[in-house]
């Protein structure tokens, strides 16, 4: 028995290396087989020697581009009046850059492979973890731990393996970002934070591109059209940035993951409007999508602002300028998601996951408050914490000190020092604000958890769900 | 004068979570207009329950908040000068970084 599972094993452990293998080589084979389309499309348009059946051949003679094979993959296009043969053949010939591959960007994508867009670009430095499956819809668990651009690119390789996809492995700052942005004619913004957002508008209008740009946050979403024929940029509607407590991030304050779907498909439907040549592109006009009430709110938007340091009559921001400009001094706010940490506390103040556990072990009297909010307590919480918002604290000094005097009856202690106060929450902020407002309200001896429930997931028990 | 407020992109947790507020704001004696300055100073006192640095900045609402009324951008319209009529949606939006 014991061999036959150790060769079952075996097995396993081997069709999985194949099968990892298989994927790569695949990978590999589509890329070389979309660059090599587009080396026919580039050779057939100069000299049509015809020595290799190529996507777009002009001795099909039709009297446009399209190769019997892209006749049949776009069809419904192609049958509808207003877009046809006209507007196919504009975007096969078009370039869009998607900037972020997560919620938003993955719809997006998605669509913009389907359609036929001739080279379609990802730029994204993160890799696919199992909290973005939710909404980040073009990656699958096969690809968790690996990079999203290979993810993404895979999957619209995929879907539509007759176009290039362009993959950059990169995070986007300003000494790359004009690089790659002037490959590109249409910038899709499907980033996640203030600092990118104004980089990749300045950026778009020192090379004349047009940028379509969509946000999305718990259950709202915002969507509109920048730089477009003499339209706004995103520095006329918002020339000050705001302050970072009005800049929230998915991973703090939660998002439907259909809302970004939504936004992210209004994206690829302006930038397929915008490549083909047809309809009314969404410049000088927002969109304002609220998932709860299902409402949609189509605004008007101010034109170019003629004072607007970027876009204006007066703008002299030079491509050296942009390259040394610092968008996260400027927003306040960091270009990666890097949680924040902040060191409040001194450390005889703190305790970390391990000692704590150790206090636990050896029975030590206490009481534990998690300053989390409500419906966060409700995901998951350590045994006998007490919940206590960091919002209504102030409010709920009283229920700390009957817990502290509760405890120590319990224990049969007299002494007022007898019974440790310990706060907690998700990664160790909140609970160092908590314990400095304690300090100056007489609890002395509070004591923050450092790092917080993360900290004990990684360093006490494995089991402990984050989230 | 009966006017709609709309608060979204999270400016509504400053006003108790509510989105939709339809209020009655009285004129001033002797006063025959309302202005969005007028209006911003009733918002601040009536609606806004906590953090009002989250909302406004001077006289003004603070950086990243459109305002819109009728569905048109307020800059359109004079800003903190649009004189507001009977019956005006005006709406206050937080811009979304998200994604």
């Amino acid at each position: 028995m014991e061999s036959n599972g150790g060769d079952a094993g075996r097995i396993l452990a081997e069709i999985q290396s194949l099968k990892a293998s298989k994927t790569d080589l695949d990978n590999r084979i589509a890329a070389l087989e979309s660059q090599l389309r587009l080396l026919n499309f580039h050779n057939d348009t100069v000299s049509s020697n015809g020595s290799c059946p190529s996507i777009s051949n002009p001795d099909f003679a039709f009297g446009h581009d399209l190769s019997p094979d892209m006749i049949y993959r776009y069809s419904r296009h192609l049958l509808l009046p207003a877009f046809g043969v006209q507007g196919q053949s504009n975007l096969l010939k078009s370039s869009i850059l998607v900037v972020g591959a997560g919620g938003l960007g993955s719809p997006a994508l998605l669509y913009l492979a389907a359609c036929g867009v001739g080279r379609l670009g990802i730029v994204d430095h993160d890799v696919v973890e199992l909290n973005n499956m939710h909404r980040q819809v073009i990656h699958t668990e096969a690809f968790i731990g690996q990079p999203k651009v290979k993810s993404a690119a895979a999957a619209c390789r995929s879907i539509n393996s007759s176009i290039l996809i362009v993959e950059h492995q990169e995070a986007l700052r300003t000494y790359n970002a004009l690089e790659i942005f002037s490959q590109y004619d249409i910038i899709v913004d499907a980033t996640d934070n203030a600092p990118s957002r104004y980089m990749i508008s300045d950026c778009c209008v020192l090379l004349g591109k047009p940028l379509v740009s969509g946000a999305a946050l718990g259950l709202e979403g915002q969507l509109t059209v920048y730089n477009y024929k003499g339209g706004p940029c995103y520095r006329c509607l918002f020339p000050t940035p705001p302050p970072t407590t009005a800049c929230q991030r998915c991973a703090d304050s939660g998002v439907l993951g259909v809302v970004p779907g939504v936004i992210g498909c209004l994206q690829a439907l302006e930038a397929i409007k915008i490549a083909s040549g047809i309809g009314e592109p969404l410049s000088g006009r927002m969109v304002l999508f609220d998932a709860l009430s299902a409402r949609i709110r189509i605004v008007k938007i101010r034109g170019r602002s003629l004072q607007c340091e970027v876009c204006g009559e007066n703008a002299a921001l030079t491509q050296q300028q942009f390259k040394d400009f610092d968008y996260e001094k400027f927003t306040q706010s960091p270009l990666a998601t890097a949680p924040l940490k902040l060191n409040l506390l001194p450390a005889d103040s703190r305790i970390d996951s391990g000692e704590f556990n150790e206090k636990i072990v050896k029975g030590e009297p206490h009481v534990l408050v998690d300053v989390r909010p409500a419906h966060h307590f409700k995901i998951v919480s350590l045994p006998n914490a007490l919940n206590i918002p960091l919002s209504s604290l102030e409010g709920q000094l009283p229920e700390i000190s009957s817990a502290l005097k509760e405890e120590r009856e319990r224990r049969g202690i007299e002494s007022e020092s007898g019974v440790s106060l310990y706060v907690v929450c998700r990664r160790g902020n909140d609970s160092q604000r908590a314990v400095q407002l304690l300090h100056k309200k007489g609890f002395s001896s509070a004591r923050d958890i450092i790092g917080g429930l993360e900290a004990w997931a990684n360093d006490v028990d494995p089991n402990f769900p984050t989230y | 004068m009966q006017l709609t407020l709309e608060f979204g992109g999270g400016l509504e947790l400053l006003c108790d979570s509510v989105k939709i507020h339809n209020i009655n704001v009285q004129l001033k004696n002797g006063e025959e207009k309302l202005t969005m300055r007028d209006l911003l100073a009733w918002v601040r006192t009536n609606l806004v329950r906590e953090r009002p640095e989250m909302f406004m900045k001077g006289d003004s609402v603070r950086p990243g908040v459109l305002v819109l009324v009728n569905d048109c951008d307020w800059e359109l319209s004079g800003q903190l000068d649009t004189t507001l009529e009977e019956k005006d949606v005006v709406v206050f939006i937080s811009t979304l970084h998200g994604g």
